[in-house]
């Protein structure tokens, strides 16, 4: 069809107005394993599935969900190694920041930076755009925020949501569940069962990882022994 | 001739009881001619932010429009005023940048916290930053005005208290200087205004 045309150019308009390379980008996301995030009234959680290639593989040295700063994490679908390299910028944008104005920078703000390079891989020469979407969960002055960063660059502010293979489900799922005076606790265990709604297989500390920030500001990556200690209470 | 001393200034910061005050004198003048009378050396930030800047005067206004410019950016960006403590450290910053070719300004912060404490801070010519909990002052007569603050100063000074003993000093403190003085300007912040009095002093 004559989008076809149009699809080897990243930086070149198709007729009814799309960029198909990101089009292609939010497919690749759409084929990873399934993530989400739930903004509770007193912090955030974000969850992801952690499926691996064989079982040899060391699952202990497999990191999915990051810090950026002490009180941001965030997580992805898609490719793994575009992963690494917007987590290596946004930490480097935190610490920039944090250089110049010795306080952490709000979520709002490393959500903007990191959006205005996934945006930059769309209109730059040479270049193709990020394969993963990000889910970015944070507390700062603002309290508890949970954000989606697609690989257009553009970005939302989510109550919850899921991104990569399960997401229609998990969303459905996530709207019947959700209620805005939710607790953190609550919100784990919501995440663990939406998770689960989608999954193939038996849920254990190892196939899944999970992170929280709470009012302490501190995110945290759960570990598998305390990851198995919500999964037993979700039983 | 230090580079320094070509312009001429006083700049006393001092804090008190949930308030802060910052003046300066008014001269500018090259060398020994005096050019006018109504140059402050104090420059408003936000309502709870006050600047000043001491040295060659050029820099002083040079850099004050350099941080305005990144203030109202960050203002446009986080929809908030920066804090008096950030804006200290991001100064200390920008002047570190140019290490090696500085601006010749020696600046004072002065401002309250969201929560309401005082903040002082006062830097040289390239960041070093050294916060205060009673007073900061930089000029073409620092000794001077030492001088006057540390024998005057007292901890929780009331707002008019603290504008009496900021004026003696500052007044005080450049009365002996040649190339600062002709009148001074001077603001107390509080949690809900600014309170800015400008003095008549000898105009020599």
């Amino acid at each position: 069809m004559a989008e076809s045309q149009y699809s080897f150019s990243l930086t070149t308009f198709s007729p009814s107005g799309k960029l198909v390379q990101i089009e292609y980008a939010l497919n690749a996301v759409a084929a990873g394993a399934t993530s989400l995030g739930i903004s509770a009234a007193d912090g955030v959680v974000i969850a992801t599935e952690k499926k691996l290639p064989s079982a040899l593989v060391d699952e202990t040295t497999v990191q999915k969900i990051m810090t950026i700063t002490p009180s941001i994490g965030v997580v992805y679908s898609g490719m793994g190694p575009d992963f690494r390299v917007l987590v290596r910028r946004a930490r480097k944008t935190a610490q920039t920041y944090y250089q110049s104005y010795k306080e952490h920078i709000p979520v709002a703000q490393l959500v903007r930076e990191t959006a205005a390079v996934m945006q930059e891989f769309t209109q730059t020469g040479g270049v193709r755009p990020f394969g993963v979407s990000l889910m970015m969960a944070g507390y700062d002055d603002n309290g508890p925020q949970l954000y989606q960063i697609d690989p257009s660059g553009s970005y939302f502010a989510w109550k919850a949501s899921a991104i990569g293979k399960n997401m229609t489900n998990a969303k459905a799922f996530l709207e019947k569940r959700y209620s805005d005076e939710v607790g953190i606790e609550d919100a784990v265990h919501t995440a663990l069962l939406t998770l689960k709604e989608g999954f193939e297989g038996q849920l254990s500390g190892a196939n899944i990882e999970v992170g929280v920030v709470g009012p302490n500001r501190s995110f945290k990556v759960l570990t598998e022994a305390e990851v198995n200690d919500y999964l037993q209470e979700v039983e | 001739m230090s580079i320094f001393s070509y312009n001429g200034a006083a700049v006393v910061a001092m804090a008190g009881k949930e308030c802060v005050a910052i003046g300066s004198d008014l001269r500018f003048g090259v060398q020994t001619q005096t050019i006018t009378c109504d140059t402050p050396k104090v420059f408003r930030i936000h309502d709870k932010l006050y600047l000043g800047l001491s040295g060659l005067l050029t820099d002083a206004q040079t850099l004050h429009e350099k941080l305005m410019f990144r203030h109202n950016l960050y203002k446009l960006r986080e929809e908030r005023d920066m804090k008096p403590s950030t804006f200290g450290h991001m100064l200390s910053n920008a002047l570190y940048e140019r290490r090696f070719g500085p601006y010749f300004a020696a600046p004072v912060v002065a401002g309250l916290e969201p929560d309401g404490t005082p903040f002082l801070c006062g830097m040289d010519t390239i960041g070093a930053m050294e916060k205060a909990k009673d007073f900061m002052i930089t000029g073409t007569s620092p000794e001077s005005l030492y001088g006057m603050c540390e024998s005057m100063w007292r901890p929780d000074m009331e707002p008019d208290e603290l504008f009496e003993t900021v004026a003696q000093c500052l007044m005080s403190g450049f009365d002996r200087d040649a190339l600062a003085g002709w009148g001074a300007v001077i603001h107390v912040i509080t949690k809900d205004k600014v309170i800015s009095r400008t003095l008549k002093t000898r105009m020599d």
